[in-house]
């Protein structure tokens, strides 16, 4: 049966796993080898968070599925993770501006979680807060190189600001499971990191001489399985060696 | 991927379990001597690092049946060296003598480079990697560089040249006086 501590937790871990997978897809391809170890070792945190996130939430399934059932035996539509963090990585602007500005919202969330009465959430949570911060401080320098930087950096990363920002609103939505779980001091009120997180980026988009885009129209879905047409593709490279040899172990 | 963090350990208490019956000076020096030999495994990316220098190596302790359970807690979550940390203490128990023996992870409380000992720092700095620099816990500037002194020349004109090394623990620094690239193992 689906509780909606499962629901939850399963959320939190699509999130780490598809942006840790959509980082992963950067090696080979960083612009400097530097950034590609950097990148790497960022998708590496993710993926790890995403780990144990998986197993924690087969454990209060209680059906026996693993990690490796959770993340490579369900279809697109069974993940609710974040639209924006599936986007495609698009150009490395795209990129940094996203890891900004996810970073910028999971380091206070992942703070606030440590409080969670549940305990093994809040043990994952301060982990992962360590993690987040160093994520968060990689992502915040590359934009002010690039904002503050040449024309060409300047006009892609504004080109990025600009289609990344309509997917940001979905960070803040509290579907209603979770938000019984807020109240019942296990999940966290997203809607009420809202200020934190715009003093964050308009912290960012200032040393990087760049301008905050003006809210409009939000993008959302994820949460209830209406994804992009990018997940489905991510998702059968992500998951076409388990699914063509079940049970292997490497 | 190898089968992960059991986290029902997650916030497992940190006391060791001695068997019924055995006398409490006969324990003590078995969990000493297990203690001893798990500690001797080496972070297999810095070997002159012991995990009980690391600070991952948290606690031994016995089960009913008398076999030995080593816990250990994750620098990284994603660190991939955990999984062959854990081979090597099983093997290390196994050849001191405790066959059978068991590597629990727990999360809680988390891992910070404040467990690292006095020694452990020392080892790091020998080997060429600058140890982690004042302590963790306080709210990280969103800008800045920590001033890291080089551990080959000891100059304190250092730069650094990527906050993600060749490991998770790892920044990659540079020394303007002597010239070398050298690690910095991350304060978290």
């Amino acid at each position: 049966m689906s509780t909606p501590l499962f629901a939850y937790t399963l959320r939190l871990a699509d999130d780490a796993l598809v942006l840790g997978h959509r980082l992963s897809e950067w090696t080979s391809r960083a612009p400097t080898l530097e950034e590609e170890m950097a990148l790497a070792n960022i998708a590496l945190d993710l993926i790890g968070q995403a780990r144990v996130l998986y197993s924690y939430a087969g454990e209060v399934e209680g059906r026996g599925r693993s990690e490796d059932d959770l993340a490579y035996f369900r279809d697109e539509a069974a993940f609710g993770n974040l639209l924006v963090n599936e986007l495609p990585n698009g150009d490395f602007a795209f990129t940094v501006v996203r890891q900004a500005l996810v970073s910028a919202f999971m380091l206070p969330y992942w703070t606030a979680l440590t409080a969670s009465r549940d305990a093994t959430l809040a043990a994952i949570a301060a982990k992962a807060e360590k993690e987040v911060s160093y994520h968060l401080r990689h992502a915040a320098e590359w934009l002010v190189r690039l904002g503050d930087g040449t024309d060409e950096s300047r006009r892609r990363s504004i080109a990025a600001l600009d289609e990344l920002w309509p997917w940001t609103g979905e960070m803040f939505e509290m579907p209603d499971d979770e938000r019984a779980l807020a109240e019942a001091g296990i999940a966290v009120d997203r809607a009420a990191l809202k200020a934190e997180w715009s003093r964050t980026v308009d912290t960012i988009l200032e040393e990087a001489t760049l301008d905050r885009p003006r809210d409009g129209w939000m993008q959302t879905g994820g949460r209830r399985g209406v994804h992009t047409e990018h997940l489905g593709s991510m998702l059968a490279v992500m998951q076409s060696l388990a699914r063509a040899h079940p049970g292997a172990t490497w | 991927m190898e089968p992960a963090i059991s986290s029902t350990e997650a916030a497992a208490p940190v006391s060791p379990a001695v068997p019924a019956g055995v006398a409490g000076a006969a324990a003590d020096e078995r969990r000493a001597r297990a203690w001893a030999a798990a500690a001797g495994v080496v972070d297999p990316e810095i070997p002159v690092l012991s995990i009980a220098d690391l600070g991952v190596l948290r606690d031994i302790r016995f089960d009913e049946a008398g076999r030995v359970e080593a816990v250990i807690t994750p620098t990284y979550s994603g660190c991939p060296a955990m999984n062959m940390i854990a081979v090597e203490i099983e093997t290390a128990l196994d050849a001191a003598g405790f066959p059978g023996a068991r590597v629990t992870t727990v999360l809680s409380p988390a891992w910070s480079t404040d467990l690292m000992t006095e020694a452990g720092r020392r080892a790091l700095a020998g080997y060429g990697i600058a140890p982690p620099v004042g302590r963790a816990g306080g709210r990280r500037a969103l800008f800045g560089e920590t001033a890291v002194a080089c551990p080959h020349c000891g100059s304190p004109e250092t730069e650094r040249i990527s906050e993600f090394g060749s490991t998770a623990c790892k920044a990659l620094y540079r020394c303007r006086a002597c010239r070398e690239p050298f690690d910095y193992f991350k304060c978290i």
